[in-house]
């Protein structure tokens, strides 16, 4: 697997396109820190530009790269090695050069601005680890839906769809859900229903740090316990592993009985 | 006659000579508080040396200086109120009072001061206490470098640091407090200033005012009390270069403003609170210089709210800048830097060409929805802003800031 693992990530490294994501971030970083000179703010914006471009690149290079590399894994599936260690070796090359990416292209701005001597650190660690964390599951997703539909184009639509849903529509439900039950008590609801997307999850991680002002003025005590206490964040941490382990252990459950 | 005169003169003198100092400590001849008072005259000076003095229900009706050499304690034993004073010209300074009593029915304080003229509380520090100063009726009063350190847990059963009523000319300087119902409460006080106190982690407000007219209030710092600061059904307030600070909770405010006219609030910091101002039902009030960074809401506009005039404030990164859930009226929101503005500036004069607008859609949804609020900086939240931005339904069309400002001010 660890072979499998470094083939996929040197490939990737080679590849243009995460020079390209990589350049996107450093740019990124750059801009907002030279535009604005102030830490919090570019956090803030950081914040918004990663939970919805994370999983939208995780996804897109998750499907791309199996349809890509489909004939390099079938000669793979020829030799004498377990589909399992072909195939997380693959995931995991992934997951891992575009977090690597993601670190790098929003570390090194960061670092050269003093984020070390800036209170915001902690801030900023949590935003790398939440972006981690994304990439990792969008791609678990991306090779679920890749997995499920050897028909490119289909596979690429369901991808986008996916990401689409997570990303807007979802919330745009959620939302919509909350003023029609808006006689309900609906605290329970909304905190479970963030727990299904881990967009929202990662946004409320954040949130928890960034604007624990805000979301301690809604009164309600599972709001209060969730959000004032640390449990929230132990929590929503706990649910983003999840994340990450279902799909990935759905990969395999699949990969058992997939005719290539 | 003339003999007369010197006689009266002579008289005179001598009494002044005689104002003299008596000394209390355990090895003295005078070994008690109260021994030491009732020997007193006006104008004495009564020197506290260094022990513990288990006393209470001290009543002081003398014109004397009561001076603590070398902070001595005083310990009420949790019975009653420590020091009763009713008199002018007195001051009690460097003690150490502690252990006031608890009631349900009663306000045991460290020091209670009624109907009194003409004095001065000053470097005391008061721990354990119910209520702390109690002043009652009195006038031109001097409350400067107190220390007070209680251990409040609910609300019924937990009394007020620095708590006036029906008083006037007072000046509240310097003082410290925490772990009290309420750090300073004002209740019919008139031309007050309270100045550099610092009150953190009480109960529930920092600072509390009723019916307290033509008051200041400068250079204050209210850090985490339960419900911030309340300023209510008063009249002509000043409030400059205070720090609200991170009061957080469903029904906690950087500031609460209920029934307030012609105030001034100006060069105030707001940050990190769940609601930056609360405003309610408050007419001619003008904010001016003021800096609201990282609060949930910078400001709610309740209702019943006129001339409330917003001029050149920062609105730094908070989750929701205004809510507004009245009509306009007549309140302005005019050249405030908003960190949220996206517009441009061409003729580079500082003020940006397009107006801004201060209430976003979410800010109504999380409203009247108050779950929603969880969907805070989502995607979605942003698209519907963005709609809602571009031709506003649910918000009110009028509500703009004409002249936002393109750079921070300083």
């Amino acid at each position: 697997m660890f072979k499998i693992l470094k083939y996929s990530f040197y490939d990737l490294m080679r590849s243009r396109w995460s020079y390209v994501y990589f350049a996107f971030y450093l740019a990124l970083g750059f801009v907002l820190l030279f535009l604005n000179n102030d830490v919090d703010k570019a956090i803030i914006t950081l914040l918004n530009i990663i939970i919805v471009l994370t999983p939208l690149i995780g996804t897109i290079f998750g499907v791309m790269y199996y349809y890509n590399s489909k004939e390099f894994t079938e000669l793979l599936l020829a030799q004498p090695m377990k589909r399992n260690t072909i195939f997380l070796g693959q995931y995991l090359g992934i997951s891992i050069s575009l977090t690597l990416s993601l670190i790098l292209g929003l570390g090194i701005p960061f670092l050269l601005y003093g984020i070390f001597m800036s209170s915001a650190i902690f801030d900023f660690g949590l935003l790398l680890v939440v972006g981690s964390f994304l990439n990792f599951i969008f791609v678990a997703l991306a090779y679920n839906i890749a997995l499920s539909n050897s028909n490119k184009i289909k596979g690429f639509g369901y991808a986008i769809l996916m990401w689409l849903f997570l990303a807007v529509i979802y919330d745009g439900l959620f939302l919509i859900s909350l003023m029609v039950f808006n006689e309900y008590p609906l605290d329970n609801f909304s905190l479970l229903a963030t727990m299904f997307n881990p967009i929202d999850l990662s946004r409320i991680l954040i949130l928890l740090k960034l604007d624990i002002s805000a979301l301690l003025g809604y009164t309600g005590a599972v709001f209060k316990k969730f959000f004032g206490t640390n449990f929230g964040l132990v929590i929503s941490l706990f649910v983003m592993s999840l994340w990450v382990l279902i799909p990935v252990w759905r990969i395999q459950r699949k990969l058992r009985k997939k005719d290539f | 006659m003339k003999n007369l005169r010197l006689t009266i003169l002579a008289l005179f003198f001598c009494s002044s000579l005689l104002a003299s100092q008596i000394e209390v400590c355990n090895s003295c001849q005078v070994k008690s508080i109260k021994q030491a008072l009732s020997l007193a005259k006006d104008g004495d000076e009564i020197l506290i040396k260094e022990g513990v003095y288990k006393e209470s229900g001290i009543a002081v009706d003398k014109s004397v200086k009561i001076i603590g050499v070398g902070l001595p304690t005083v310990d009420g034993e949790h019975k009653e109120t420590i020091f009763t004073v009713k008199a002018n010209n007195f001051s009690i300074e460097g003690l150490r009072i502690i252990n006031v009593g608890h009631s349900y029915t009663k306000d045991f304080a460290a020091i209670l001061v009624s109907k009194s003229k003409n004095f001065t509380l000053q470097n005391n520090v008061l721990e354990k206490v119910f209520f702390g100063l109690l002043i009652e009726k009195s006038r031109y009063g001097i409350i400067k470098n107190n220390k007070l350190i209680s251990d409040a847990e609910d609300q019924a059963g937990s009394g007020n640091g620095i708590h006036l009523w029906h008083s006037e000319d007072m000046q509240i300087e310097n003082n410290e407090l925490t772990g009290l119902r309420d750090g300073i409460y004002f209740e019919f006080v008139k031309n007050s200033m309270v100045r550099n106190n610092r009150s953190y982690e009480n109960l529930r407000y920092g600072l509390h005012f009723m019916f307290s007219n033509n008051n200041e209030y400068n250079d204050n710092v209210f850090t985490n009390n339960g419900a911030g600061v309340a300023v209510m059904f008063s009249k002509f307030v000043k409030m400059t270069n205070n720090q609200f600070i991170q009061n957080w909770g469903s029904a906690s405010y950087g500031l609460l403003l209920k029934e307030i006219y012609d105030a001034e609030i100006e060069n105030n910091t707001f940050s990190k609170n769940t609601i930056g101002i609360s405003v309610d039902g408050s007419t001619r009030i003008n904010y001016k210089n003021n800096t609201f960074s990282r609060n949930g809401w910078a400001i709610k506009v309740v209702g019943a709210c006129y001339e409330n005039h917003f001029n050149q404030n920062n609105f730094l990164h908070n989750a929701i800048d205004l809510s507004y859930n009245s009509k306009i009226n007549s309140n302005t929101f005019d050249s405030n830097y908003w960190s949220e503005y996206t517009g441009y500036d061409l003729d580079k004069n500082g003020i940006g060409d397009v107006p801004y607008r201060p209430v976003k859609l979410f800010s109504y949804i999380a409203h009247r929805t108050p779950e929603s609020i969880v969907l805070l900086r989502s995607l979605f939240v942003d698209i519907i802003n963005f709609s809602e931005k571009v031709s506003p339904v649910f918000t009110p069309d009028n509500l703009l800031d004409n002249s936002p400002l393109m750079q921070k001010i300083q």
